[in-house]
């Protein structure tokens, strides 16, 4: 169940976690391994120069995963590693949504869900009249796209062929409520995308063969705009999360359920 | 006044590369010299306020100065929270500029007519409201928008309205003006609402009432030691506005009144519409009358008052 995946960076997750008791963890465990890859691998990033001009943008649109978001970019040296024991405390830079302006690394202030893909079609506009060859990314939530700004931002990408752009979906198929398909359902998703006039591919969203393969494949056309759905777990690593929708997020969480959580996962080799 | 705002627009744009025109789908032919111009800085949305607000964020903070035109009441109503959250948490410079503020599509029913606009935007941290007179003031005001750090919102009148304003006032973007001196009474005006005010003004002192006005442009931020510069020991103060009297001009003079003490002994009244949608037709004249905004009635007001 647990092979593969990245334990380590969960476990920091959950130190980060201990240190406020409240946040959205499953909605955090799944987008480790695409952040992982994204921020080791594919982002062309300064950590040390955040606004450097030529860096690839990333917005994570789903501002409530920001919990694996934080120690990727508290590992990447963003920020020293202490900040993150100040996560949702006062005095703090780490709310329990990302803040542009307080947090480097971040571009674009999310919380409020169906803002970021027309943040990043704007970014991406503005690289094509500047000449730049840096690329923008943008991370969505399935239930997410049940905002209809989200399509309004699709269809514009689609119509300025906006092949610097790309936008993933955590395709995790559960929402606070419960399951996606019964709140409100996305099917066919692929096709839709398609129909706006997106470049569709799919792939195990935690599988980092798998993630950096679709990465490898950008631009997935060099006249539309990449949609990537990333099939995943919401919760992926530790099952009581996966199954109860009731974590979804949750806020003084107690001591044993804390350690259950803890001991879940194991402790690092 | 629209036509004189967008040339501006198109003006700004030949000196500052940084400058941008999206509209959503705003009338043919609008802009046309921009298109041809600049038409790699000329962008037309279609109708989805939400994503050109985002849209104009992403550019914003990309290093583009956004000015964005649609109908006031689309700009405001429709895409508040992006306006709130896309712009002014980020303090993106972008300039809404509101077609028709009040009740300028009057025949066009409450969808239309945006008479609640200057609340919401007033409500918005860091926003920028400027509401000019006429096509003179447009020209003044629209250099000093550029620069500004953080959303403007220009809420335009009619078009074809009157001239009222003049250029030895001058004109600072957040300054209010005294359009006219006077002792016994003052109105507080903003927009298109200071041709009756100094109309008003011009019955009264016929009538050995001098009654001064004050120009109100910016309403946010609005000066508030001009304000009581222009208040200070005025027995009647009445503000006037073609937007409802909740949130609006007359809301945010008050605040600044009580709050300074000098509301003590003062007649104060807030004219402008009713804390309801517009019950019937007709044109932004007809509608202005029946809702008491005309000279001859705000001139009325003041007479009651200082009785």
């Amino acid at each position: 169940m647990k092979k593969g995946i990245d334990l380590r960076l969960r476990r920091r997750i959950l130190q980060v976690l201990d240190c406020s008791r409240r946040g959205h963890v499953p909605s955090s465990f799944s987008i480790v391994e695409v952040l992982k890859v994204l921020y080791g691998e594919v982002l062309r990033c300064r950590p040390g120069e955040p606004a450097w001009e030529d860096r690839d943008r990333f917005i994570l649109s789903k501002g409530h995963g920001c919990l694996a978001l934080y120690v990727i970019l508290a590992e990447k040296g963003f920020f020293p590693e202490e900040e993150l024991a100040r996560f949702c405390r006062p005095g703090g830079i780490l709310g329990g949504h990302p803040e542009y302006g307080k947090v480097p690394g971040v571009e674009f202030s999310t919380g409020s869900l169906g803002h970021g893909l027309s943040f990043g079609v704007g970014t991406a506009l503005a690289a094509r009249m500047d000449g730049k060859d840096h690329r923008t990314f943008v991370l969505m939530g399935d239930g997410e796209c049940q905002e209809g700004s989200v399509w309004e931002a699709a269809m514009c990408a689609g119509k300025h062929r906006l092949a610097g752009l790309t936008a993933m979906i955590d395709y995790n198929k559960r929402q606070a409520y419960g399951p996606v398909r019964e709140v409100q359902d996305l099917e066919p998703l692929a096709r839709k995308w398609e129909s706006f006039n997106w470049e569709v591919v799919s792939a195990d969203g935690h599988d980092e063969a798998a993630i950096r393969e679709a990465f490898g494949k950008l631009p997935l056309s060099p006249e539309k705009p990449s949609l990537i759905i990333f099939n995943t777990v919401k919760g992926r690593g530790i099952t009581a999360l996966e199954n109860d929708p009731s974590w979804h997020h949750k806020s003084g969480i107690k001591d044993d359920a804390m350690k259950a959580l803890c001991d879940a996962l194991g402790e690092d080799e | 006044m629209r036509k004189t705002c967008l040339n501006c627009v198109y003006e700004l744009a030949k000196k500052d590369p940084r400058v941008v025109f999206i509209g959503s789908d705003i009338g043919a032919g609008t802009l046309d010299a921009f298109k041809r111009d600049f038409p790699d800085r000329f962008f037309m949305e279609g109708v989805g306020e939400a994503n050109i607000i985002g849209l104009a964020a992403g550019l914003a903070l990309n290093g583009k100065i956004v000015y964005i035109n649609t109908l006031a009441s689309f700009i405001t109503r429709r895409c508040f929270e992006q306006v709130l959250l896309d712009l002014a948490l980020h303090r993106a410079r972008v300039r809404l500029i509101g077609s028709g503020g009040g009740l300028v599509y009057g025949p066009l029913g409450p969808t239309h007519n945006p008479t609640e606009d200057i609340a919401l935007m007033r409500a918005v941290p860091g926003m920028t409201i400027a509401a000019p007179a006429d096509a003179e003031e447009m020209k003044r005001l629209m250099p000093q928008t550029l620069e500004v750090g953080g959303p403007v919102y220009i809420r335009l009148g009619k078009g074809g309205d009157p001239v009222v304003t003049s250029p030895e006032h001058g004109f600072r973007l957040g300054e209010p003006v005294l359009a006219r001196p006077g002792r016994d009474a003052l109105l507080i005006s903003t927009g298109v609402m200071l041709g009756p005010a100094l109309r008003a003004s011009d019955e009264l002192r016929g009538e050995g009432v001098g009654c001064g006005v004050l120009h109100v442009h910016t309403v946010k931020p609005l000066d508030a030691a001009a304000l009581l510069r222009a208040a200070e020991g005025m027995p009647v103060i009445a503000t006037v506005e073609e937007h409802s009297v909740t949130g609006g001009l007359g809301g945010a003079v008050a605040e600044i009144l009580m709050e300074s003490g000098a509301g003590r002994g003062l007649r104060f009244r807030r004219l402008g519409l009713p804390d309801a949608f517009p019950d019937g037709y007709g044109s932004q004249a007809q509608l202005l009358e029946r809702y008491g905004l005309t000279a001859g009635a705000i001139a009325e007001n003041i007479r009651k008052m200082r009785r």
